[in-house]
């Protein structure tokens, strides 16, 4: 009886969320029972190691069957969950965002005098709802995945309770995000009525055989629309961003703005563009309205970090830029836009990671080492880390020979192939804007005067978690052939 | 050995570099010692270039090329022509001196700033190498963040104004050049069903005029701004004056080249027919001739030393794009030659400045006055660079300029009559700057103690000197060197110049031609 609702196909095409989930659970039950000191809760981190252990497997396992088997895409659950290169390619950018914020998180919650064994919980049960953005072909699926995953950052934005700005922070993010999920779900009500179903597949099949300009179709585009682009702090509906990115802890900070900006991107890629996406066939609709909605967004973007002097706020505003470079590169909607998006992740995952790991060492007793003035002399204080994040700020400026510029080289041809000449030129000068307000930092950094004498607060973790990060973007940057066919891998066919 | 010469001698610098960073900050003599010899081994090896450069053979020698990333079509392809040659050779020439006369100028944070120079160095001669447009345009942004901070960290007051004002402009134009560029690569693949950036590739591409006009102004947009072309000049003199002194020596010498040169290898011979177009080239013409102008009258009116010979360039730049839009062999032979001449003068020019701001920390023109009794040695050898500036025959600047005017001569009249006023122009402020800062009496009691050139000081003009001489005596080996390839971008841009026949009526052709580059 229970095979026929749990087969082999649909156990193997859940394994690393079923991996994570059970890794998460069993975290919550031994912090009790064997780490009663909190000194010894950097143990918890050998759970997390597993879990992504297990969780790679499975993802390589899957890799090698659709190599093996010749076949695009495995479905289990009767369509729910898809398996294919899209969605296990972002799930191992998933994957090296959770690695590496664990890795050096154990330091800075203990820095910060909130380590608790939970929080481990939570970045392992966020990865799983990550997963099932990434591979969920049902509207009821991708829904909860999004929950699972937005719930855990509520919580974990919120996770410094003595520290004012982050309960704000979690509070903001929490209403606003309820507010934009009743959006999507309106949207995807919608979408069941015109389908009667909520495969992706049978929507994407009504949808088409309806006219584009259709009103209900257009009811449905904007408001799951609205949905989606506050997932990606899209502006308008950026305004949570960059309340939430400077109180949360800064490794939360870090996961939020990698890991949960590419899940809902690849949430978006998988409802807009592709065979399965209900709202390709719309596409003469939706493109003019992204289109004005990635400007907005660079503008709003670039413009507001210029005058930032909270480091952790001007990288927010510089990670809605970004999501507005991405957006462009489905305006494009060819395949070296779609292609273009997924190196964006893939660079990004590293570049991003790498500066907030800077600011996460920055972070020390009675030191909140987030502003201008904190980073200021780093280069006189460690040369090594002023200088890794001169190489992170001159990628996520998009500076060869540094891995940030092939994700904006992709978008900018992307956008050249399909003729959008206009939305071209304005994305590049945008680039010469941001230079300005990353070499804001780098100007603190090499030419200032030290603010104060405290070492760095550097651990054996966040050594490692830097150094994977700096050499990654350099590498992706100087040898790109092998990263370049991977993201390859990911186009939707 | 070899076949690979030009990697060397564009990885030298950069090997030069890692050594460096092992060597404690502490131990500044080492530091110096140190890339004084890098930045010598990377003159070193660029001498065989010289000697196995064959002249007058068509296309490109000490050819390498290796698959750099397939799936965007990128190429590791270096080479050289005849004009990478000079300009490769003006690089690594003047890397080593830059290096001496930094020597005592720059005492705090020494291994950051060699390790920019060096970093700096091979990023300008990769741009002079690289013969994939990708590989180009790396190396043309690599170059941005070192001078960044050579004008940011070891600059004057208003440095860090300076140093991003000098990012913004210059990446704002390679960031629209780019843009060409993809449009170009993507022209390629659209007939041809292949991505790549090889330029020989690319050269095959046949696209309309309109689609050319649109991709030139965006490679205009790259190349002016860093020459740099007349409305787009302002970045230049900040720059300049806030840079050190060893930084103002590079920029002006190699730095700037990279535009000229860009036009060179990639407008003119990837976009012939927009780069023939009746309007474009005379709105370029005019612009460039704005410049000389315009440069020359600011300059004039100069009371910072530095500033003045910051302004000149603009002016004698002017030169070099008037040359290059003239588009006939004198005009753009005259005008590379001038580029090496500008980065030999100014260059000069510069250090002359350096060594008198490191003495009396000021530039103000009319803190000096008789030098020359105080500081022969001195007087000498900035009477030689100025003169060598303003186009004294025998000296260099003459055979540059003389070219130049005779290819615009020939170009259209009215340009060359109106480029002449920059010669005289040219003579008029410098003259004056020698006049008022070297001659008459001394005039204030502290320039009465200052020192003569050290041993070192003097080592570092010397083989300027002797270049500035040799090319002012006898040019004809650059001459030489140059036909070959100025013969095929003008062949590329005017089919049939050299057989008689021109269709193009943009600009007359005489009867004859004369002229040293004949």
């Amino acid at each position: 009886m229970i095979q026929s609702f749990y087969t082999a196909t649909d156990h193997f095409t859940i394994i690393p969320a079923v991996m994570l989930a059970l890794f998460g659970c069993a975290i919550l039950l031994f912090d009790f029972l064997i780490f009663p000191d909190p000194r010894q809760r950097k143990y918890l981190l050998i759970f997390v190691a597993l879990a992504e252990g297990f969780t790679g497997f499975a993802l390589f396992r899957q890799t090698a069957w659709l190599a093996s088997s010749g076949q695009a895409q495995l479905q289990g659950f009767q369509g729910s969950v898809t398996i294919d290169g899209f969605g296990i390619f972002f799930n191992w950018m998933f994957l090296i965002a959770a690695m590496i914020v664990a890795l050096v998180s154990y330091h800075y919650l203990e820095i910060a005098g909130e380590h608790h064994g939970e929080y481990y919980s939570l970045i392992l049960l966020a990865q799983c709802g990550m997963y099932f953005l990434a591979t969920g072909t049902d509207l009821i699926t991708l829904f909860i995945g999004l929950e699972l995953m937005a719930l855990c950052f509520y919580i974990m934005v919120g996770f410094l309770r003595a520290d004012k700005r982050s309960n704000e922070a979690a509070m903001k993010y929490l209403l606003l995000g309820a507010f934009s999920s009743g959006f999507l779900v309106y949207g995807f009500s919608v979408l069941y009525g015109i389908a009667h179903s909520t495969k992706l597949e049978d929507i994407a099949a009504a949808i088409a055989s309806r006219p584009p300009s259709d009103p209900v179709v257009f009811l449905a585009l904007a408001t799951t629309l609205v949905g989606l682009l506050f997932k990606i702090s899209a502006a308008p509906f950026h305004m949570w961003a960059p309340d939430a990115y400077e109180g949360a802890p800064t490794t939360v900070t870090a996961y939020l703005s990698v890991a949960s900006g590419a899940a809902s991107f690849a949430f978006l890629l998988r409802l807009f563009h592709g065979p399965l996406a209900p709202f390709a066939s719309a596409r003469e609709v939706w493109e003019p309205m992204l289109a004005v909605i990635a400007v907005l967004t660079l503008t709003v973007g670039n413009l507001a970090a210029v005058n930032q002097t909270n480091i952790k706020r001007l990288l927010a505003y510089s990670s809605i830029s970004h999501s507005g470079y991405m957006l462009l590169g489905l305006v494009a909607g060819n395949e070296t836009g779609i292609n273009g998006i997924a190196v964006y992740v893939m660079v990004y995952t590293f570049m991003n990671l790498g500066a907030f790991l800077v600011l996460v060492a920055l972070r020390r007793q009675k030191i909140i080492g987030e502003d201008m003035d904190d980073i200021s002399g780093l280069m006189h204080k460690s040369p090594g880390y002023a200088l890794l994040m001169l190489v992170f700020l001159l990628s996520l400026a998009g500076i060869p020979p540094t891995a940030g510029f092939l994700g904006k080289y992709y978008i900018f041809l992307s956008l050249i192939q399909t003729g959008h000449y206009t939305l071209a030129v304005v994305a590049t000068l945008y680039v010469a804007v941001a230079i300005y307000y990353y070499f804001k930092v780098v100007r603190s950094m090499f030419t200032g005067e030290e603010t104060e004498k405290a070492p760095l607060a550097t651990s054996f973790g966040l050594r490692v978690a830097l150094a994977v990060s700096g050499v990654m973007t350099l590498v992706i940057g100087i040898y790109p052939e092998p990263f370049l066919r991977l993201a390859q891998t990911s186009l939707l066919r | 050995m070899d076949q690979h010469l030009l990697s060397i001698v564009l990885l030298t610098p950069l090997a030069g570099l890692l050594v460096l960073l092992f060597i404690p900050s502490k131990s500044k003599d080492l530091i110096r010692i140190w890339a004084n010899l890098a930045a010598f081994a990377g003159f070193l090896v660029s001498l065989p270039l010289v000697s196995r450069f064959q002249v007058g053979v068509a296309g490109f020698q000490f050819e390498e090329r290796a698959d750099w990333i397939p799936s965007l079509g990128a190429h590791y392809h270096i080479g050289m022509d005849g004009i990478s040659l000079l300009l490769v050779m003006l690089t690594t020439l003047m890397g080593f001196v830059a290096m001496l006369c930094s020597w005592s100028a720059v005492q705090d944070r020494t291994k950051e700033y060699y390790s920019m120079f060096l970093l700096l160095q091979t990023g300008m001669i990769g741009v002079f190498v690289a013969l994939d447009f990708f590989l180009f345009y790396v190396f043309w942004e690599l170059v941005l963040v070192p001078m960044y901070f050579i004008i940011g960290v070891w600059g004057g007051p208003r440095k860090l104004y300076a140093a991003i004002k000098f990012f913004l402009y210059t990446l704002a134009g390679s960031v629209l050049m780019l843009l060409g560029i993809l449009t170009l690569y993507f022209q390629h693949f659209h007939q041809f069903g292949t991505y790549t950036f090889e330029i020989s590739e690319l050269m095959k591409t046949a696209m309309p005029l309109g689609l050319q006009q649109w991709v030139f102004w965006a490679f205009f947009l790259g190349f002016a701004i860093k020459v740099p072309m007349f409305p787009f000049h302002t970045w230049l003199p900040d720059a300049h004056v806030e840079a050190p002194t060893a930084g103002s020596v590079i920029l002006a010498a190699v730095l700037l080249k990279m535009g000229t040169y860009g036009f060179l290898r990639f407008s003119l011979p990837l976009l012939p027919k927009a780069s023939m177009d009746r309007t474009i080239v005379q709105i370029l013409a005019v612009l460039s001739i704005i410049g000389i102008i315009y440069g020359a009258l600011v300059c004039m009116m100069q009371k910072d030393w530095k500033k003045l010979i910051a302004y000149s360039s603009v002016s004698h730049l002017g030169f070099c794009t008037l040359g290059i839009f003239s588009m006939n062999p004198n005009g753009i032979a005259g005008s590379v030659l001038q580029q090496l001449n500008h980065g030999i003068s100014t260059g000069m020019l510069f250090m002359v400045v350096g060594v008198i701001y490191e003495r009396r920390h000021t530039r103000e023109i009319s803190e000096y006055g008789g030098l020359a009794h105080v500081m022969p040695k001195f007087a000498v050898i900035f009477a030689i660079a100025m003169l060598s500036s303003v186009g004294l025959p025998l000296l260099n600047g003459f055979v540059g300029e003389f070219t130049i005017l005779m290819g615009a001569f020939e170009a259209n009249r009215i340009w060359a009559a109106f480029a002449v006023t920059g010669v005289i122009l040219g003579a008029a402020y410098l003259l004056w700057l020698y006049q008022r800062t070297m001659l008459g009496q001394v005039t204030n009691g502290k320039n009465l103690v200052i020192p003569d050139l050290s041993f070192r000081e003097v080592a570092m003009f010397l083989p300027l000197i002797a270049w500035a001489v040799w090319i002012g005596v006898y040019p004809k080996p650059y001459f030489d060197i140059l036909r070959q390839p100025v013969a095929e971008i003008v062949e590329r841009v005017r089919p049939g110049y050299y057989s008689g026949g021109v269709q193009n009526a943009a600009i007359p052709r005489p009867a004859t031609q004369v002229g040293v580059a004949q």
